[in-house]
């Protein structure tokens, strides 16, 4: 256990030096979109992985970036406190989508429609007020001028990003730990399987579904505004909408479900994936990411079911002393 | 503790309990018998919240439980095990009763849980260790750890349903002491829902006979065995099977 905790420091120690000694732009770029990426697809799998698919997250991170971004333009709130307000907003839309699911016993395939639906209609109405959000074109939050970049969560400088992102991530690694040991886990893994049964233990079914679809819309919404501030530009594709929700999905599963840093190797590989086509074969490949993804998908859900970390872990668990064979 | 005042469910057409009435008294065991179809399980699942009856009212300890969601009848002192047992099987048999007793007691502590898990599964004879699956389980552990979960929750009521199917004879006068042990030391009442009425006429204090819907029969064990009505309708019309099947209850009840 002491061992465990150590690694975790001396890697996260190793993080945070990381951008003293290496200053690579390009490179840290990827660093921070693999690390806030990390976060939001951490998020969705704090309730993935109690078998509550949610295709309604890109939803979620569409309101957290564009009602932040809108407040800052239009009203001049600070993100400080328009990144909280989105998150306020994000959950209620949380919890009007779910809690008639939960109530009415909306489960499996059914759920995963009715999330499709929020995002199709959070893109909907980015599109449809585009005299506000700048539609499918886009939108940018108005520069703080010079001095103020504290204030307006606005920074030229890839390190201070880098360590903001880290923090998040790591604050998302430390919110699915504490679900993870909780006992509102229990309460889950017994409500995937049978909520009949798990009523019959004693657990309120509604309330706990709503609980973790909340803690997991909350930390999206915060993904999608740090997606905003740093990147300065978001459209519906690149922040809501379906194709963010299925890229959620692909990358979770891709990495593992159901260990705490599947989510983040997930992130790696799917960005990885996107800058090596984009470089790679440049316009021509506009799109392919999306189908590569497609193909991959239904290869890991045949062939590795627990993702590429999850499946690597049991493999070290089952066979714990190497030297010790033959 | 228990008053059950015309209790009717129905199904689209089909009138699966028809005005039923009942009052179970502290600290008794009621059987409660009859053949597939008469109503029994679906009595438990009003009972317990999983259905809501369409007419009727069920008081608990004086208050009125009827149509109350599941949890809230089980946090008010009433615990239930399923005719067919419903595991949690990702989670270790310590997690399961643990979870049941973090949930049932209303207490939300994890000490008084894992308090109350360990109390259940030494009660019930299962093993205290938290590794152990339920995947290792087999017929009759999985009926030992049903209700395992249902005492952690803490019950002052105890729903048994057909705790004895697919058990073996040695295992079914285990089960039905294991029943009559918990009435005894934990001053848990029980309503036992059971097909074989040999082992459970041994052990509840009162029965009562449901057919298609319908209390035929209540009183005790030894008059409700002799009683023509529950001998035609639930052992059967076939005379010398069914007489054969009657004297076999009264002796198995002590008659």
């Amino acid at each position: 256990m002491n061992s465990r905790h150590a690694a975790w420091g001396i890697g996260l120690a190793a993080l945070i030096a990381l951008p003293f000694v290496y200053r690579d732009p390009y490179h840290l770029h990827i660093l921070v979109l693999i690390l806030i990426w990390s976060f939001a697809y951490t998020a969705w799998s704090i309730m993935g992985r109690f078998g509550l698919v949610s295709l309604g997250h890109g939803g979620f991170m569409g309101v957290g970036a564009y009602i932040t971004a809108l407040l800052w333009n239009h009203l001049g709130v600070s993100p400080w406190i328009g990144i909280p307000v989105s998150m306020v907003a994000a959950g209620i839309l949380a919890l009007i989508v779910a809690y008639p699911c939960f109530r009415f016993r909306i489960t499996g395939h059914y759920f995963v429609l009715v999330t499709l639906a929020l995002s199709g209609i959070v893109l909907q109405v980015i599109t449809a007020t585009r005299d506000y959000t700048g539609g499918s074109l886009g939108y940018t939050p108005n520069r703080a001028p010079s001095g103020h970049g504290l204030m307006a969560l606005q920074f030229d400088d890839k390190t201070t990003w880098y360590l903001i992102a880290l923090a998040v991530w790591v604050l998302g690694l430390l919110i699915w730990r504490w679900v993870d040991r909780s006992m509102s886990r229990y309460a889950m893994e017994a409500i995937s399987e049978d909520e009949d049964a798990a009523a019959a233990a004693g657990v309120n079914v509604t309330a706990e579904k709503l609980k973790i679809t909340l803690i997991s819309a909350l930390m999206t919404a915060l993904a999608g505004a740090l997606y905003c501030q740093y990147q300065m530009f978001i459209s519906p594709d690149t922040v809501s909408g379906i194709a963010v929700s299925l890229q959620m999905v692909f990358a979770v599963i891709v990495g593992g479900l159901y260990v705490s840093l599947g989510p983040t190797v997930g992130a790696v590989i799917t960005i990885l994936l996107a800058e090596v086509l984009r470089i790679g074969f440049g316009t021509k490949a506009v799109g392919w990411d999306n189908l590569v993804y497609g193909v991959l998908l239904v290869i890991f859900i045949i062939f590795l079911p627990k993702g590429i970390l999850g499946s690597v872990l049991d493999r070290l668990k089952t066979q714990p002393k190497p030297s010790g064979s033959k | 503790m228990l008053t059950v005042e015309g209790l009717v469910k129905r199904f689209g057409g089909f009138t699966a309990v028809n005005n039923v009435s009942f009052r179970v008294e502290q600290g008794e065991i009621l059987g409660l018998i009859g053949p597939n179809g008469s109503g029994k399980s679906t009595i438990f699942n009003m009972l317990s919240g999983t259905l809501i009856p369409t007419a009727g009212s069920i008081l608990f300890d004086g208050a009125e439980i009827a149509g109350k969601a599941p949890h809230r009848i089980i946090n008010s002192g009433i615990g239930r095990t399923f005719q067919i047992p419903r595991p949690f099987h990702r989670l270790t048999i310590f997690e399961n009763v643990a979870l049941a007793g973090y949930y049932g007691q209303g207490s939300h502590s994890r000490a008084r849980a894992d308090e109350a898990a360990e109390r259940a599964l030494a009660m019930v004879g299962l093993p205290t260790n938290r590794h152990a699956g339920v995947d290792g389980l087999g017929a009759a552990g999985l009926k030992k750890l049903e209700l395992a979960k249902a005492l952690a929750t803490g019950p002052k009521l105890l729903l048994a349903d057909e705790s004895l199917g697919g058990l073996d004879e040695h295992e079914m006068d285990q089960a039905a002491d294991m029943l009559r042990k918990i009435r005894d030391e934990l001053g848990i009442t029980i309503i036992w829902v059971e097909h074989i009425m040999g082992v459970l006429m041994r052990v509840v204090d009162r029965v009562m006979v449901l057919d298609h819907g319908e209390k035929i029969s209540e009183g005790l064990p030894s008059a409700v065995a002799s009683d023509p009505r529950v001998i035609e309708v639930y052992l059967g019309t076939d005379a010398d099977s069914s007489q054969a099947a009657a004297a076999e209850a009264r002796r198995r009840a002590g008659v």
